[in-house]
């Protein structure tokens, strides 16, 4: 069996902090990891590859300090790590970076690709699906179970708010996983010491997928960010001595504030 | 593909049920539409679901699209992706609206990918550009540290999926008058990719705290054990969970995994809500990164107001009960 | 001087970091709390190849370098000290001999299982007569016919009961001086061979730290590690590169505690502003900063000379002496800036301070790293 997983490296958002001066996001220092969905990701493979005897192939698109990432998900145990990489692909929206990353996989041909149900910096949890709806492809999204039945036949669990559904889904085929699925192995120390051996890392650009640059990067990206900013600096909290129900009105006015209701 | 100006909102339903955040959308839909100057459109995909084309019609939509067909008693993305595209082909509107839940933020990526149109998710505001007529869709990224207004100007429709509980839901009004209009999506069997061969409901399992998105934490002013039900009662309402300080743990009120500072846990929920808690540095340090502080508390000195966003004096015990009936209303 | 630092070593850190904050950090206190030995802790370690990093893949080991295994007793000791020596005493005194000194049947039979992890190691030399004086040794071992029959004891042996195979000092020429001591391979599973109760300490209270009690333990003569009368040798050698593991551990402890007096200090308040914003505490930071980067230049310079197989006894020597002085004044200064709370069990403070004084003392005293010193000074 061949399973592909999709990688992205993305800034660690726990430890992006908004300056309290100028009320803008410090990027500054804020180390890069591997998108914990798709950690989660790396290891079902992983566990796969475990019991099945798989060839696990990690898939990036990136720019070329995702070569890091890569090396991680080598030292976890991935026998392949590939990087998309290319300027023509800079400034994709999830359309483009799910067209780029789906004609990779179509090369690679796999029976199996998973994809974390989202990133952290986007949380857009699009990728996934539309690489599917490219590659026509059935994908179940929001797994929390994936059970091999046979090279050609899974059983996942599919997750809903109120609920889960169990379904058969036939390889080829593509899923997204949630973190909660399992808990993602460390690097191997072994590995770690291989990790870094030159041409581990297959580096493809555009001119392996034979993309028309028109239909790239910001160019073919049907959305553009117009503006962005942040929600600014946090003042002082207000204090009130009010009685009870004045209070209780207050609390939920804020909790509306804040589409927390 | 020649555009009408018009808003399509995609009706969830799952067993039957309409899902808030469908209803919401009719509002916000009816908004944008009006300054589009065009209609607004409901579509509702499922096996056995006419009845539910009136409630719509009555939230506001002018033209119900039913998709009823015994092959989309599960959802399949497969099948509910063609067969929401075929609406949008038929109604060839300028806006597609769709709630961010899980089925939704499956069903919308495929559509926007198989129309070759962009996709916004998660929005928490939309509005319309009145010069280019474009819609303006703005969510939070970088896990709520960065809001980005995001533009679709060059391929229609504009698609976006909306964060439930952001939008105000319209008042139903059963006067209204509206078409639902039967769409045939040609679904077979065959758009039936995936088998389905349970589908279960279960109440929400206990979540980890570090996870959740509501905390009500409680300190030692709540005055007793009896009191936590309070606490758990209000939890309940906004969907969050139960946490504390290390006083009401070393007193037993609740279990050791849910203690907030140095000697528990370290959170950073949406939001915290401190019930009698005074706010000791070693509590503090373990919830100071979330992002909503309120916080309860009879002492107006108590350390806990520095780091709330808002503060009230008073007795805890008296202003849950309260918040309780308000949110109830 | 680069140490030579490869990106690797970053990415091993890397997995190290992760690894103390979720394996290690969360479990610390309870371990001291309760004596624990921090047997879950182990079995992730061996998962993720902790246990054997200097180990040649051949012989089940990682295929790494002592610079790394250093990088994973600093790292691990910023969270918890006790981990930190289990992961030193079982690689630097049992796994580093027997890959120097062992026959090839020795590493087949002990090393492998040691280096994945399948097996914890320990080493014995100090006795009730002879802890500085090391040379005094009382243990003897005989021999009668094919094999030694040791009796004896030894003292304050770190993961005594847990560990599976030990390495024991043995007099077995009485005449010959240190030239009379020699290094066996010696299976727990032994009979004769007994564990004696856990000493209750001050610090690193999760080790287990017991006496070893040999009575007419039989131990056949292929398990001599090295040659018969070259025990000493190979006992000093071997602390050569268990310092280095000590200093790491220093290094750690001293991190540690800095780390958490700088969360710390930014959240106190007095005086109506946290107290990072007073000089006393920012001049008292520079200093503990300073010498834990100084200890940290000695400790890798020391690792870096070992993977060089240059000679590291005095640059072994200083590290352990620098460093676990350092260990003991930043903790020392971590509680006084943490005040009350620092003397409180509730934070992490006072037992990084508990466990920081052993490093001045055990693998050599820092009377016996100035002995080491000096005399190379002098020769």
């Amino acid at each position: 069996m061949k399973i592909i997983v999709c990688v992205k490296q993305v800034p660690d958002t726990s430890e992006v902090r908004i300056d309290q001066k100028t009320g803008t996001m410090i990027r500054e220092g804020v180390k890069s990891i591997i998108n914990p969905d798709d950690l989660s990701g790396l290891e079902a493979a992983l566990r796969i590859k475990d019991k099945n005897n798989a060839e696990v192939i990690a898939l990036s698109m990136g720019p070329k300090q995702a070569d890091n990432a890569l090396r991680e998900c080598l030292a976890m145990g991935v026998d392949r790590a590939i990087l998309l990489s290319d300027r023509a692909f800079a400034g994709a929206d999830t359309w483009v970076t799910s067209l780029v990353l789906s004609k990779a996989v179509e090369l690679l041909s796999p029976d199996l690709v998973i994809c974390g149900r989202q990133a952290i910096d986007g949380d857009t949890a699009q990728v996934g699906p539309q690489i599917a709806e490219h590659l026509n492809l059935p994908s179940v999204a929001y797994v929390s179970d994936i059970k091999l039945e046979s090279n050609e036949s899974l059983v996942v669990k599919r997750m809903f708010e109120d609920g889960y559904q169990s379904i058969r889904v036939k390889t080829p085929c593509l899923l997204t996983v949630l973190k909660e699925i399992n808990e993602a192995r460390y690097m191997r120390v072994s590995r770690i010491y291989n990790a870094y051996k030159a041409d581990l890392v297959e580096l493809w650009d555009n001119s392996t997928l034979g993309f028309d640059p028109l239909v790239l990067g910001l160019k073919g990206s049907p959305t553009k960010v117009k503006k962005s900013y942040t929600k600014g600096v946090k003042t002082a909290g207000k204090v009130f001595d009010v009685p009870p129900k004045e209070a209780a009105r207050i609390i939920a006015d804020k909790l509306k504030e804040n589409y927390i209701l | 593909m020649k555009n009408n100006k018009n808003v399509l909102v995609y009706v969830e339903q799952r067993h039957g049920a309409i899902e808030n955040v469908s209803i919401e959308l009719l509002g916000i839909g009816k908004t944008l539409a009006d300054k589009l100057n065009g209609d607004l459109y409901a579509c509702i995909i499922g096996n056995d679901i006419e009845n539910q084309s009136n409630e719509i019609g009555y939230f506001g939509a002018k033209k119900v699209y039913v998709v009823d067909n015994p092959i989309l008693e599960n959802y399949i993305n497969e099948s509910y992706t063609k067969s929401l595209t075929k609406v949008i082909n038929v109604t060839k509107p300028e806006v597609v609206l769709v709630g961010a839940t899980a089925l939704g933020r499956d069903l919308a990526p495929r559509v926007s990918s198989r129309l070759h149109t962009g996709l916004t998710a998660d929005c928490t505001s939309l509005d319309i550009d009145l010069e280019t007529n474009n819609l303006l869709m703005t969510r939070p990224a970088f896990g709520g540290n960065l809001m980005a207004t995001i533009v679709c100007p060059d391929h229609r429709p504009q698609m976006s999926t909306v964060r439930p509980g952001v939008m105000i839901k319209p008042t139903r009004d059963t006067s209204k008058t509206f078409e639902v209009i039967k769409v045939d999506a040609s679904l077979t069997k065959a758009d039936m990719n995936v088998e389905i061969l349970e589908t279960v409901k279960e109440a929400k399992k206990l979540i980890k705290i570090e996870d959740a998105t509501v905390l009500i934490s409680a300190g030692r002013g709540i005055g007793s054990k009896e009191k936590m039900e309070d606490i758990y009662k209000l939890a309940d309402i906004l969907t969050g969970e139960v946490s504390g300080s290390r006083a009401v743990v070393d007193m037993g009120w609740i279990d050791k995994d849910r203690q907030v500072g140095q000697t528990g846990k370290t959170v950073r929920p949406d939001l915290y809500l401190a019930c009698g808690i005074s706010g000791a540095i070693q509590h503090v340090s373990g919830m100071e990164d979330s992002n909503l502080v309120i916080s309860i508390n009879r002492n107006p000195q108590a350390a806990i107001f520095e780091v709330s966003d808002v503060g009230i004096v008073g007795d805890v015990n008296k202003i849950i009960p309260e918040l309780i009936k308000e949110l109830q209303k | 001087m680069e140490f030579g630092f490869k990106k690797e070593h970053d990415l091993l850190k890397q997995m190290l970091t992760e690894f103390t904050e979720k394996e290690v950090y969360p479990f610390a206190a309870e371990i001291d709390d309760q004596e624990r030995f921090p047997v879950e802790t182990l079995e992730k370690m061996v998962a993720a190849g902790i246990m054997g990093i200097p180990i040649p893949t051949e012989y089940g080991g990682e295929g790494g370098d002592y610079m790394g295994y250093i990088l994973a007793v600093e790292e691990i000791s910023k969270a918890c000290a006790t981990t930190g020596v289990v992961l030193s005493a079982h690689t630097s005194l049992c796994c580093a001999p027997i890959y120097e000194y062992g026959t090839e049947e020795q590493k087949q039979k002990y090393l492998v299982p040691l280096a994945k992890g399948e097996k914890l190691g320990a080493f014995a030399l100090t006795e009730p007569n002879a802890g500085t004086d090391a040379s005094r040794q009382e243990t003897v071992a005989l021999p009668d016919g094919d094999d030694f029959i040791i009796n004896g004891s030894k003292i304050f042996i770190t993961n005594a009961g847990y560990a599976d195979v030990y390495i024991i000092m043995a007099m077995t020429d009485k005449a010959a001086g240190t030239r009379g001591i020699t290094a066996f391979i010696v299976d727990a599973d032994s009979k004769g061979f007994t564990v004696g109760p856990k000493e209750k300490k001050m610090g690193i209270r999760g080790s287990s730290t017991c006496e070893l009690i040999f009575d007419n333990v039989r131990v056949p003569k292929e398990n001599i590690l090295g040659k018969l009368g070259y025990g000493f040798k190979i006992a000093m050698k071997t602390l050569d590169g268990g310092r280095i593991g000590i200093a790491a551990q220093a290094i750690g402890i001293a991190e540690g505690a800095l780390n958490e007096t700088i969360k710390y200090v930014k959240e106190r308040k007095q005086f109506g502003r946290p107290i990072s914003a007073f000089q006393n505490t920012q001049f008292e930071l520079a200093n503990m900063a300073t010498k834990i980067d100084a200890g940290r230049m000695l400790l890798y310079r020391a690792a870096y000379k070992k993977d060089l197989k240059e000679p590291i006894s005095s640059d072994a020597a200083m590290a352990k002496l620098y460093c676990s002085e350092v260990a003991m004044e930043v903790t020392s200064k971590a509680v006084q800036l943490h005040g009350g709370y620092g003397y409180s069990r509730e934070y992490p403070i006072e037992r990084m301070m508990r466990d920081a004084k052993i490093t001045e003392i055990y693998e050599g005293t820092s009377e016996v790293q100035k002995m080491v010193i000096s005399a190379s000074l002098l020769k």
